[in-house]
């Protein structure tokens, strides 16, 4: 089996993590419900009559990605795997609310064509004339963790070496609300922002200098909390670790009650563990697990925890492996491993 | 090749061991065969859903209401299954059923589905209701692409890798071959593949506005091709490492031998001219099934019956097998072009045709393709069948190649 | 209306439609080729065109391949228009 190492990793969200060489020095707090992220200069990265066409998604997700392949300093990925919970929903809403509103008259194709779920995926393809595999994962909150796990399987069955994988989610401006309004009838509901994103890495078979190392993905659909240690126990010793091995653990904590998951895991198996939050600063989407992902990485390349991800005190002054862990409403529960070399 | 311990690749053949179907020719595995086998086309004027376009198109779509399909699947009106979901669950039923398939502790079983439509069937109907209506708004959360697959996990009790994959016309297809790709690596013991799409206002007006639609049944590879006729359905493989599989004494109905799926890069929704990403998709897909284009005994096509598609698919395969093309045919006179559902029932085609050694016919062809000059098959064909070849390519350049082999 | 009005309200209607945000109508020349090498639209552009011809002019195009001769510059689209629509 190959190792997988992580040549980059690149993200725009809610919080300066793009045009910055800083790692969340300043803490951007926000008090709206729904948050944007911050978009990037799209004009250094797309041409005008292709930007024309693209709505946000397609358009942060086009740019972190150029970011990621040219800080890997790769031309051409030899796979592009994409992932998104909700697709590319502002397409979609404007395509839906004409044909409601025209009563299917005068519809126009571009928001029909745009709003197809691997727009993202396409779009590279287009842009940089790559020919490789080329997939989109849509499973709501383990969108992310699909893609990650077929890519890792590109590089254990030789299939690929050097392969670009991302999550995009986009606010949209109808849908988010509704969903808004079924959360807030929960007794104990997501009380962090609704948010939108794009992370992207470049993973490669082959070994760099200073590389962060993808070791393990798994996902689970159900579980309850007892049957969680032992999904865990089994995890790690597949990948010759103990729970005390765990420097760090990166968790999808959203304010829900659901966050027993996290909670419970936190104070008993890695009680020794740096904690680490990340939906409060930039919210709740299906691939924020993306977002979490980036962060785990550059905690690693930059062995330092910013102050506002940080949850608890304790942590080793070597950071080597972290685990990460994101759930939704109790189901779909993905888990990651990574570590420096 | 001497492989480390958990990695299993070329002494672990992909085999498929159940299949479920459920399309406009046919609810079951055995009624779409008889289908097949008599010519039936089940496109016709739509039915199920109220459009203004409704004169102007033809479709496949799947007899049963939702109210059937709720009762059958003894689920209650209460609860916010989709048609999609609907569909999917059907046919996985089938599958696991035809499988002999009842529990999922002895074996590490995931489940790869694939949609391009989701929820959008209701979502569609529900949307400006949802701040009213408590009715519509239970819809809201099945509007994702990832519903209909967690919905079937949940309802059959598969708790292992669960994922969902949208890439348009291919989504089927890039399930198999993920779940192939996955038994070989030894990280599945078992994976149920495949993919469902339900007929929606959505895509009807969608495909109408990319003026792709033809108003009269479709004519796949035809000179004087108009369009495509949309359809729905679903349909799923159980995919077993062979080892298992003898283990337990399946029926092996085919082997999942070759696969690969390539980017044109060409256009958002157009194929290039020369077909290339079509072309190195079927390459590919040789190369891992190691098997010469002499070999392959039969292409289920694409053929959308789209003046693009057929066109740049024919080049592509002339590219691929030169003049030596095998016998040819696209089964979507028959369904409808089932969207994401595609690839899969295409695939349990495939097997059938393996199982049958029958080419199935291409329905409604006249005349050929005056740049090609390729001729499919338009008589029920019963002929040695090793390998046949099924191709499904989505928007976005999106193109996979699926190579079923006889045992 | 008069030929160089239409002409002018075409180019307006091809920059909103097709969100072309870098382009003034001062930038369109009435003779430049709209597809390929001269504006540099394409075919989801003309499908856009033919929705827009028929919204706001009253024609239908049946087939898409029609528009390729129609939509070839401002001026052979003006000149289609008049004479679809006697002007």
């Amino acid at each position: 089996m190959r190792n997988c190492y992580i040549h980059s990793a690149v993200s725009i969200s809610a919080q300066n993590t793009f045009d910055t060489d800083s790692f969340l020095a300043a803490i951007i707090t926000h008090h709206e419900n729904k948050i944007q992220a911050i978009y990037p200069n799209y004009r250094e990265y797309i041409s005008p009559s292709a930007s024309r066409r693209m709505e946000t998604g397609v358009k942060i997700g086009f740019v972190a990605a150029t970011k990621a392949l040219t800080l890997a300093q790769l031309s051409q990925p030899d796979a592009i795997l994409t992932a998104t919970g909700m697709g590319c929903i502002a397409d979609t809403e404007k395509f839906l609310n004409s044909i409601i509103n025209n009563n299917e008259t005068y519809l126009t194709p571009t928001s029909f064509i745009q709003s197809t779920h691997n727009t993202v995926g396409a779009q590279i393809a287009l842009g940089l004339q790559c020919n490789g595999y080329n997939s989109t994962y849509t499973h709501g909150n383990l969108s992310f963790e699909s893609a990650l796990i077929d890519a890792k399987l590109l590089i254990d069955l030789e299939e690929a070496n050097n392969i670009l994988v991302g999550g995009i989610d986009e606010l949209g401006n109808e849908f988010v609300d509704y969903l808004q309004m079924i959360e807030a009838k929960y007794d104990k509901g997501i009380n962090v922002p609704f948010g939108e994103g794009a992370s992207f890495v470049v993973l490669s078979s082959k070994k760099k200098a200073n590389a962060i190392k993808l070791l393990d993905i798994t996902t689970v659909n159900k579980i309850s909390i007892k049957q969680l240690t032992q999904k865990l126990e089994v995890f790690l010793s597949g990948n010759n670790l103990n729970f005390k091995d765990i420097d760090a653990i990166v968790l999808g904590n959203n304010g829900d009650v659901f966050d027993n998951y996290y909670d419970d895991i936190a104070c008993s198996l890695f009680a020794h563990a740096a904690q680490i939050n990340y939906k409060h600063l930039v919210g709740e989407f299906h691939t924020a697990s993306a977002f979490g992902f980036w962060l785990a990485i550059k905690i690693l390349e930059n062995q330092h925890i910013p102050v506002g991800v940080l949850k608890n005190s304790t942590h080793s002054t070597t950071l080597k492996t972290v685990l990460l862990y994101n759930q939704f409403k109790g189901e779909s529960h993905g888990f990651i491993l990574i570590s420096i070399c | 090749m001497q492989d480390k311990k958990t990695y299993k690749t070329t002494s672990n053949r992909v085999a498929v061991t159940g299949m479920g179907i459920i399309s406009a020719i046919g609810n079951s595995v055995e009624d779409n065969k008889a289908a097949l086998f008599s010519y039936k086309s089940g496109i016709k004027p739509i039915s199920k859903i109220l459009t203004i376009h409704a004169s102007q198109i033809q479709v496949g779509e799947v007899s049963s209401s939702n109210n059937t399909l709720l009762t059958q699947l003894q689920l209650t009106p209460d609860t916010n299954f989709t048609r999609t979901a609907l569909l999917g669950l059907t046919a996985v039923k089938e599958a696991l059923n035809n499988a002999k398939i009842i529990e999922f502790d002895t074996y590490k079983t995931g489940l790869i589905s694939s949609t391009t439509v989701g929820g959008m069937d209701k979502t569609e109907q529900h949307l400006k209701q949802y701040k009213t209506s408590l009715e519509s708004q239970k819809y809201i959360s099945s509007h994702h692409a990832g519903d209909s697959t967690q919905k079937i996990a949940n309802y059959i009790g598969i708790n292992d890798f669960t994922t969902t994959i949208s890439t348009a016309c291919s989504s089927a297809a890039n399930a198999i071959m993920l779940g192939a790709r996955l038994i070989k690596s030894g990280k599945l013991d078992r994976v149920i593949v495949g993919g469902t799409d339900a007929l929606s206002k959505f895509t009807i007006n969608g495909f109408k506005t990319l003026m792709i639609l033809s108003d009269q049944l479709c004519q796949p590879f035809d000179d004087n091709r108009k369009g495509l006729n949309l359809g729905e359905g679903a349909a799923y493989l159980v995919l077993e490492s062979e080892f298992i599989a003898k283990k337990e004494k399946q029926s092996i109905l085919a082997y999942v031998s070759g696969y690969a799926n390539a980017n044109d890069a060409f256009h958002q929704t157009a194929s290039s001219e020369n077909g290339q990403g079509a072309y190195l998709a079927m390459q590919k897909a040789l190369k891992i099934a190691k098997i010469k284009p002499e070999q392959i005994d039969y292409i289920n096509a694409h053929g959308t019956a789209t003046p693009n598609n057929d066109l740049s698919e024919s080049v592509a395969i002339k590219r691929v097998f030169g003049d030596q093309v095998p016998n040819l045919s696209s089964t979507k006179a028959n369904t409808g072009h089932t969207l994401a559902a595609s690839g899969a029932i295409e695939a349990v085609f495939s097997v059938l045709a393996l199982q049958e050694q029958t080419v199935f016919p291409n329905l409604n062809f006249k005349s050929k393709m005056k740049e090609t000059m390729l001729t499919p098959i338009t008589k029920i064909k019963k002929t040695e069948i090793k390998h046949v070849l099924s191709n499904s390519f989505g928007f976005g350049g999106n193109c996979s190649t699926i190579i079923f082999s006889k045992k | 209306m008069s030929i160089t009005k239409l002409r002018l309200e075409l180019k307006e209607k091809i920059i909103e439609q097709l969100n072309l945000v870098e382009f003034s109508v001062a930038d369109i020349d009435d003779n430049t080729a709209l597809f390929g090498d001269g504006l540099g639209l394409d075919s989801i552009d003309a499908l856009e065109l033919i929705v827009m011809l028929d919204k706001d002019y009253g024609i239908q195009l049946k087939d898409p391949k029609e528009g390729k001769e129609i939509f070839k510059s401002i001026t052979v689209l003006a000149d289609y228009i008049a004479r679809q629509k006697n002007i």
